[in-house]
C-alpha cells in the first residue's frame, strides 16, 4: 500500500492511479461526491459544477480535475455545500421541475441531490419557461421541463448506442435539449428504452412509458436511503428502483 | 426547382472553395449567410451532406454564433453596438431613429426582407461611437444626418460597396506611444534575429524580459512557448487571438490595422522557436473590415520571403498564416474554446488540463497569445529582453496598450509603462470628472475616485487595456445593468452557474434599477456572485459577476438610493400579472386593479411580510386596527 500515491478527501486518505480524477479516485474508494453530469461510464463532462470541491483552497470540479499525490481536497464543508446548494437551486428555477407531480419523485438523482445538500425549496426568482412534452414515441416519454442539460442522454446516444438521437443547440439559456429530427420528435427517431440512452436520465425528463407508479411514493429509491448511500440512479438495477437495465 | 439549384450550387462552390474541411466549417458557413442572407434547414442541411458532417453539428454551429442567422434577415443587416459607450453617446436613441426612418422594429426584419435591425455587444469602436455593423463591416460616428442617408441608400438598394467610404472609416486614435507604437520597426528584423542568434538565444531573451501574456490574465510568455517548444509531437501552431471581445477594448484592431506586420513577425517568430509551421489568426467577427488588407498584408510578405516556404532564404524555415473569422461569440476570446471554434466547432471552452501547449488546435501542441503579445515578442527579438524588462514594475515588465473611451475629452490608444496609476491616464485622457471607472471590461475592476492611485499592473489592476471612464452625471448602475445584459447574451450555457447565474443577475440588476429592489436583493447579488465565481466551468461565468460585486463595494451609495424602504420586495408584480385577465374581461377600472400601493391593505401585507423592518407609530396603528 505504502507505494500508491493518494491524497486527502476530507482530512481521509484516498488512492488513486495516475490518470484518474479526484472523482473516480473518490468513487473506487466508495467515498461520495455530490455531482449530476458524471457517470462513470463516460467520459467526465464538467458542465453541471455539484461536484465542486477545494483542491488545495481552489475550487474545482472534482469530475474533471486530475488526482494528484498530496492534494488536500475538501468536499463536505459547509461553504462548498452552500454553493451546491445554489446550483441546485438554479436547476430547479431553470426548468418547471413539480416533485410532487412527477413520477420520478424519490427515484430522482437531482431531487435526492438537493436532499443531500439540504436544499428544501429555491430561493432564486423562477423563469417558468415554456417547454413541451414528447409523447410521440410509443415506450417513452422526454419532459423538456425536467431536463437539466448534463448529456447524458446525448452522450450515451452518440457515443454508446450509435444512434445520435439527442444533441443540444443555441446557446446561454436558449440552450436546449433537441430530438434530431426534421420534425423534432423522438417518436420519429430509431430510439428504444433498452438503449442506454434510455437509463443514464437523473431526473425525470427521460420517462418510460406504461410503468407508472410502479413503486409506491415512500418506498422508492431514495425514500429508502439518501444517494451518498444509493449512488446514482442510473447504476442501480430497475428491479431495485433504479435505470439500469438489466 | 430552379431556386434550390442555385442553393446547392452556391453551397457547393463555397464547400468546394474550401476543400469541404470540417474545420473551415465557420468560414463555410459566414460565407453562405452571405449570399442567402440567412441559413435556412435546407442550406444547413446541404452544407452538412457536402462536407460529410451530421446535420445536427452544424445546426450547432449556426444557432451558436450570435452573427449567423437561423432565421431571415434582411438584405441590409443592421446591428447597433450596445456597450455602455455607445449608450453614452446616445446609441439608443439613434437605433430608435433608423427603425423609424425604415419602418421596421428593434430586433425585426422588415416585411420586404431589405433590411433587419438589431443590437451587438461592443464592436469596439468605442473612441468613435455610436457604432453599428452592416453586414458585417464596422459604421463608426453614426448621427441623425448620416442615418438619414443610411436610410436613402437601403430604401435604394445601393449596394455597400457604392455607399460612401467615409461612413466606413475607422481611424486609429494613438493618443500615447511608447516602445511598442512608437519606435520604428524594420519588417523581418526579428526573424533576421532568430535566424543569426538561434531559438535558445531568443528564448532567453523573453526570460530576461519577463513579458507576460497581454490579454489580460499574465501568463508569462516564456513559459508558455517552453513548454509548447517541450512538448512531444511534429506538428505544432501557433495561434493569434485577435477576438478582442471585452466590452470597451480596442487596442488589438489598432494594431491589426496599423502594425499588422509587426504581430505577424511575431507569430512567425514563434512558429520558428516552438517548430511550428502553420498559424491562425482568430480575428472577431466585428472587425472583418480588417480582412482584405491583412490578407494583402499576409501575401505580401510571401512575396518579399517572410512566409511562406524558407523564409529569408533558410531551408526548412516553412511558416504560413491563414485567417479565421469570428461570428460574434465573447466566450471565444478564451483560448480553448477559441480553438474550438478554430476547428470550426461552436465555441465551449474545453476541460483544463490539459492546456494548450500540450493539447491545442486538433489536439497538437498550441501557443495562443494576444495579438499585443506577438507584437511586443517581435520587438524583444530585436532589441533585446533587458531593454524591454527596463520598463515597468518588478512584475509587470514592459508597457501596456489602454483603449480609452467614455466620457474623456481624448478616447483612443495609449500606451503606457506598467505601473502607471488610474490618475494619470485621467489626466492625460482629459477626463476632468471621472465618478469611476470600469477597467478590464466588464469582467474587470469597477474603480471609484479613492483607488484612482492604483497602478494598472499585474500585481494591482490586471487589465486586457479596457479603459471606461464615468462622469460625474452618469448613473453608475446604467453601465452595471448593460453590463449584466451583455454576460446573458455571451454565457455559452454549458455550465450551470453561469447560464443560469448570469440570467439571475440581470433580472436582479433590473429589479433594482427599475426602483422594484430591496436590501434582500443586494445581499442575493452577493450570493450569486460568489456562487458564478467559485463553480463556473471558465473565466467568463467566474467574472461574470465582478462588476455587480465591485460595485456593491465601491458605489453601495448608487445601490441604496434605488432601494424600496422594505428588506424584502416580491419579483413578482401581482398586479400587472392580472392584465391578461383584464384584458380578456375587456375591464381596466379601479375595481379590476389590485390597491395601490399605499393603501392599507397593501402596506398591512408588507408589515407581515416584513418583520425586521422598523414600524413607524402610523404603521402600529395600522397593526393595532386588525381584528
Amino acid at each position: 500500500m505504502s507505494g500508491e500515491p493518494s491524497f486527502t478527501l476530507d482530512d481521509q486518505p484516498v488512492p488513486f492511479q495516475d490518470g484518474q480524477t479526484i472523482m473516480e479516485a473518490a468513487r473506487v474508494a466508495g467515498v461520495y461526491i455530490p455531482h449530476l453530469c458524471f457517470n462513470p461510464d463516460f467520459a467526465p463532462h464538467g458542465s453541471c459544477r455539484v461536484c465542486l470541491v477545494k483542491v488545495n483552497g481552489r475550487p474545482q470540479a472534482a469530475c474533471t480535475t486530475p488526482a494528484v499525490a498530496g492534494q488536500v481536497v475538501q468536499s463536505e464543508i459547509e461553504e462548498l455545500q452552500e454553493i451546491r446548494r445554489g446550483i441546485l437551486e438554479m436547476m430547479f428555477v431553470e426548468g418547471n421541475h413539480i416533485c410532487p407531480a412527477c413520477e420520478k419523485s424519490g427515484a430522482c438523482q437531482l431531487q435526492a441531490v438537493a436532499y443531500y445538500v439540504g436544499m428544501l425549496a429555491p430561493r432564486f426568482t423562477y423563469f417558468y419557461p415554456q417547454r413541451t412534452l414528447d409523447a410521440s414515441h410509443p415506450d417513452a416519454v422526454i419532459d423538456f421541463n425536467r431536463c437539466i442539460l448534463c448529456e447524458l442522454c446525448v452522450r450515451a446516444s452518440r457515443d454508446i448506442d450509435g444512434k445520435n438521437v439527442f444533441a443540444v443547440q443555441n446557446r446561454g439559456l436558449k440552450a436546449h435539449l433537441v430530438i434530431n429530427t426534421p420534425s423534432g420528435k423522438l417518436g420519429a427517431t430509431t430510439f428504444s428504452i433498452t438503449d442506454k440512452a434510455a437509463q443514464v436520465c437523473p431526473t425525470g425528463a427521460i420517462l418510460i412509458k406504461n410503468r407508472g407508479y410502479e413503486t409506491p411514493i415512500g418506498r422508492r429509491l431514495y425514500d429508502r436511503q439518501p444517494v451518498n448511500v444509493v449512488g446514482d440512479v442510473a447504476q442501480v438495477p430497475e428491479s431495485e428502483g433504479g435505470r439500469r437495465h438489466e | 426547382m430552379a431556386e434550390s439549384s442555385t442553393l446547392a450550387q452556391t453551397i457547393h462552390d463555397i464547400v468546394q472553395r474550401h476543400n469541404s474541411v470540417p474545420t473551415r466549417l465557420l468560414q463555410i458557413l459566414r460565407e453562405v449567410q452571405d449570399s442567402l442572407t440567412w441559413l435556412s434547414p435546407e442550406a444547413i442541411e446541404r452544407v452538412a451532406d457536402e462536407i460529410g458532417l451530421s446535420p445536427d453539428k452544424v445546426q450547432r454551429v449556426a444557432e451558436f454564433y450570435s452573427f449567423l442567422y437561423t432565421a431571415p434577415r434582411g438584405s441590409y443587416d443592421i446591428l447597433f453596438s450596445d456597450n455602455i459607450t455607445d449608450r453614452m453617446l446616445g446609441n439608443r436613441r439613434l437605433l430608435r431613429y433608423l427603425c423609424d426612418l425604415l419602418g421596421v422594429g428593434i430586433g425585426q426584419t422588415r416585411a420586404d426582407n431589405r433590411v433587419s435591425i438589431g443590437v451587438t455587444s461592443c464592436t469596439g469602436l468605442c473612441d468613435q461611437g455610436p457604432a453599428a455593423l452592416v453586414n458585417g463591416y464596422a459604421l463608426p460616428r453614426l448621427d441623425k444626418p448620416r442615418l438619414d442617408r443610411i436610410a436613402e441608400l437601403i430604401n435604394s438598394q445601393t449596394p455597400l460597396s457604392e455607399w460612401p467610404q467615409d461612413f466606413f472609416e475607422v481611424t486609429s486614435n494613438i493618443r500615447r506611444a511608447d516602445i511598442l507604437l512608437g519606435r520604428h520597426f524594420a519588417d523581418g528584423a526579428a526573424l533576421r534575429a532568430v535566424l543569426k542568434r538561434g531559438s535558445q538565444a531568443i528564448l532567453e531573451e523573453l526570460i530576461k524580459s519577463g513579458l507576460r501574456g497581454q490579454g489580460g490574465a499574465g501568463y508569462k510568455l516564456a513559459l508558455k512557448w517552453i513548454s509548447c517548444h517541450d512538448a512531444p509531437g511534429e506538428v505544432k501552431y501557433v495561434v493569434c487571438n485577435a477576438d478582442e471581445g471585452e466590452p470597451g477594448t480596442f487596442k488589438d484592431r489598432v494594431l491589426m490595422q496599423e502594425y499588422a506586420d509587426l504581430v505577424f513577425e511575431g507569430m512567425t517568430l514563434c512558429g520558428r522557436v516552438i517548430g511550428a509551421r502553420q498559424g491562425f489568426v482568430y480575428l472577431r467577427g466585428e472587425y472583418r473590415y480588417l480582412l482584405d488588407s491583412l490578407k494583402a498584408t499576409l501575401q505580401r510578405r510571401r512575396e518579399i520571403g517572410l512566409l511562406g516556404q524558407s523564409i529569408l532564404g533558410e531551408s526548412g524555415f516553412d511558416f504560413d498564416i491563414d485567417i479565421h473569422l469570428g461570428a460574434g461569440a465573447y466566450v471565444c476570446g478564451e483560448e480553448s474554446a477559441l480553438i474550438e471554434s478554430l476547428e470550426g466547432k461552436h465555441g465551449v471552452p474545453r476541460i483544463r488540463p490539459p492546456f494548450p501547449t500540450t493539447h491545442g488546435y486538433l489536439n497538437k501542441p498550441t501557443v495562443v497569445n494576444n495579438v499585443e503579445t506577438f507584437a511586443v515578442t517581435a520587438k524583444i527579438a530585436t532589441e533585446g529582453g533587458a531593454w524591454f524588462a527596463s520598463r515597468g514594475t518588478a512584475e509587470s515588465k514592459g508597457t501596456k496598450l489602454l483603449s480609452v473611451s467614455g466620457d474623456c475629452e481624448r478616447p483612443g490608444i495609449y500606451e503606457y509603462p506598467f505601473g502607471v496609476t488610474v490618475r494619470r491616464v485621467l489626466e492625460d485622457c482629459g477626463a476632468r470628472d471621472a465618478q469611476g471607472i470600469q477597467m478590464a471590461g466588464p469582467a474587470g475592476h469597477t474603480i471609484s475616485p479613492k483607488q484612482y492611485d492604483r497602478r494598472i499592473c499585474f500585481d494591482d489592476l490586471a487589465t486586457g487595456g479596457s479603459f471606461m471612464v464615468f462622469a460625474k452625471h452618469r448613473d453608475i448602475l446604467d453601465g452595471m445593468r448593460n453590463f449584466a445584459h451583455f454576460f446573458v447574451h455571451e454565457s455559452c450555457g454549458f455550465c450551470t452557474p453561469c447560464r443560469v447565474g448570469t440570467s439571475l443577475m440581470r433580472d436582479l440588476v433590473d429589479k433594482v434599477h427599475t426602483g422594484h429592489g430591496a436590501r434582500a436583493d443586494l445581499d442575493e447579488m452577493r450570493r450569486l456572485g460568489r456562487i458564478m465565481k467559485a463553480a463556473s466551468h471558465c473565466g467568463l461565468g467566474q467574472t461574470a459577476p465582478n462588476s455587480v460585486l465591485d460595485s456593491l463595494d465601491q458605489f453601495p451609495e448608487a445601490w441604496e438610493r434605488r432601494l424600496r424602504s422594505t428588506s424584502y420586495e416580491p419579483a413578482f408584480d401581482l398586479d400587472a400579472a392580472l392584465s391578461e385577465a383584464r384584458r380578456l374581461s375587456g375591464r381596466d377600472d379601479p375595481g379590476a386593479h389590485l390597491p395601490d400601493e399605499q393603501s392599507d391593505l397593501v402596506r398591512l401585507a408588507k408589515l407581515l411580510a416584513d418583520q425586521d423592518a422598523p414600524m413607524s407609530d402610523d404603521e402600529r396603528n395600522l397593526l393595532g386596527a386588525l381584528p
